[in-house]
């Protein structure tokens, strides 16, 4: 698919294309400089001019939990970007992580498709 | 209309349970049926009369038709607001206000659940957010296990303050016979239970029960020549930021502290002429969220506000005192039990648990993940 075929997508369909094409995303309103996600169609206060801009990658966590069932365990995190958005995500190499730790995205393939998840940079927190 | 035009306007005079714990062999809008009858008996009025009703469930789409049809009711006003477990905060206000503008004459507010016999899970309506799914999010509680991991780290809330919620809740618990867990709980039992999403362990969780709501309400001055004590509507508000708790704007502050002075500023009252406080706790960290966010202690003093049994039967704070959600009931959507143990604890009818000279109950309802906050105040003739 390419870029103008994705400029023809909603907020959703389009942060997903990019993701399959190997970008990690997001909105920014070109009147405000506000960053939006998850996707949508306005930021919240009201500006529509949304254009998609690559994530720098890098955040903070915020907060973490370790789910525990019997086929095992895996972290859900809130990741802060550093642009100032907060997403769902998750560590994959660690069991859990601090809160207030740094952390670079990379693009992780699934069997439900391609996600966003996270890595410990090792940096102290800021 | 002013907001507090609405104080003392409506008040339940009807209230039932029905359920509550286990009913095997009996559907969701049986239990609910049950509750609505014995409301109106309770009430002193006839099915026939009610004309406006109000609920929300786990499992009806479409909640008012369901329970119209099933009560053979002809309502002329009808709403099925769902905010989760906090719907039926905001349905009093609604209630209120409909009755207020003559809209209808005898509301009903009600709700119905057999999850626990149907599947002992906890069962929701609740659509997957599309931007959460890839990292398999168990909600409700990896919700509110990242809300606790917040606040921990900001505040320094520790797990023997989450399990000194858990003991407060059981010690209420241990007083109403018609709570479904008690017995003795010891800290150690509650510090060892199996961890399910860190920091919360079982113990930690609300119950998986079944269990069944309802109440009546008329305009006040009509409420006086029915049988029954009054409880009147003093006040309520709503307030609410998000769906997701990704979009939570801060995970250690809940919109209860918009809805909470809402509801006390139409009420006229301060956290000081509380009596009962009835928060919704689905996990223990709710209980120590709305007491902050509701204005009982400081932002961040939760967890040793419920220290040394404060919140616990004798304490200095009357919390949740038919056991909550941890220790009483909750069968999926909680919110109308908030308000039928404000009605029993004004009422002077709660046994072995009742709080002295009982005339102004606050319950605070919370739905979804800490999303939707609905805070409403009851009181007796006294109060108004």
């Amino acid at each position: 698919m390419t870029t103008t075929d994705i400029s023809a997508l909603g907020p959703q369909a389009a942060y997903e294309a990019h993701l399959a094409a190997g970008r990690f995303m997001i909105q920014r309103a070109a009147s405000t400089g506000e960053y939006v996600f998850w996707p949508k169609v306005t930021s919240p206060t009201g500006a529509t001019d949304l254009e998609w801009v690559e994530a720098k990658g890098t955040g903070t966590i915020y907060a973490i939990t370790v789910n525990r069932a019997r086929a095992g365990s895996w972290n859900v995190a809130l990741v802060e970007l550093d642009e100032g958005v907060r997403m769902m995500s998750t560590l994959p190499e660690v069991e859990t992580a601090e809160i207030g730790a740094r952390v670079r995205a990379r693009i992780e393939a699934t069997e439900e498709g391609p996600r966003v998840v996270f890595d410990l940079t090792g940096e102290d927190a800021a | 209309m002013s907001m507090d035009s609405m104080r003392g306007k409506s008040a339940i005079v009807g209230m039932a349970t029905a359920g509550v714990g286990e009913a095997p062999g009996f559907s969701a809008m049986e239990l609910l049926g049950q509750a609505a009858v014995k409301a109106v008996q309770d009430a002193g009025v006839k099915l026939q009369d009610i004309d406006g009703v109000f609920a929300a469930t786990s499992s009806h789409a479409f909640p008012t038709m369901s329970v119209v049809e099933y009560l053979g009711l002809k309502p002329s006003f009808f709403d099925g607001t769902n905010v989760g477990g906090s719907s039926f905060e905001m349905h009093l206000l609604q209630a209120t206000l409909a009755l207020e503008a003559g809209l209808c004459d005898v509301a009903l507010v009600c709700y119905g659940s057999n999850q626990r016999t149907a599947g002992g899970r906890l069962v929701s309506m609740s659509e997957p957010q599309w931007h959460e799914t890839p990292y398999k999010p168990r909600h409700p509680i990896t919700a509110y296990a990242l809300a606790t991991s917040r606040h921990m780290a900001k505040f320094g809330t520790q797990r023997e303050d989450l399990a000194d919620v858990a003991l407060a809740a059981r010690g209420w618990a241990n007083l109403n016979p018609e709570a479904f867990a008690r017995g003795p709980l010891t800290k150690d039992e509650v510090m060892s239970a199996r961890m399910i999403s860190d920091p919360l362990s079982k113990s930690d969780c609300c119950l998986v029960t079944d269990g069944a709501a309802a109440c009546i309400l008329v305009r006040a001055d009509r409420a006086k020549d029915l049988p029954g004590k009054p409880v009147y509507f003093m006040g309520a508000g709503g307030a609410n930021y998000h769906r997701s708790i990704v979009a939570m704007p801060d995970l250690t502050t809940t919109a209860a502290a918009e809805s909470g002075p809402r509801a006390m500023e139409m009420a006229g009252i301060s956290q000081k002429d509380v009596d009962v406080a009835m928060v919704y706790d689905a996990f223990t960290i709710n209980t120590i969220l709305f007491l902050e966010d509701l204005g009982f202690c400081p932002k961040g003093e939760g967890g040793r506000f419920v220290q040394d049994g404060r919140i616990a039967p004798g304490g200095e704070l009357a919390v949740n005192t038919n056991g909550g959600g941890l220790s009483c009931v909750h069968p999926g959507m909680y919110g109308l039990f908030l308000i039928a143990e404000a009605v029993a604890q004004i009422r002077g009818e709660a046994g072995e648990r009742q709080i002295a000279d009982c005339n102004i109950a606050l319950c605070h309802g919370n739905g979804g993940t800490l999303s939707s906050q609905c805070t409403a105040i009851l009181g007796s003739e006294e109060a108004l």
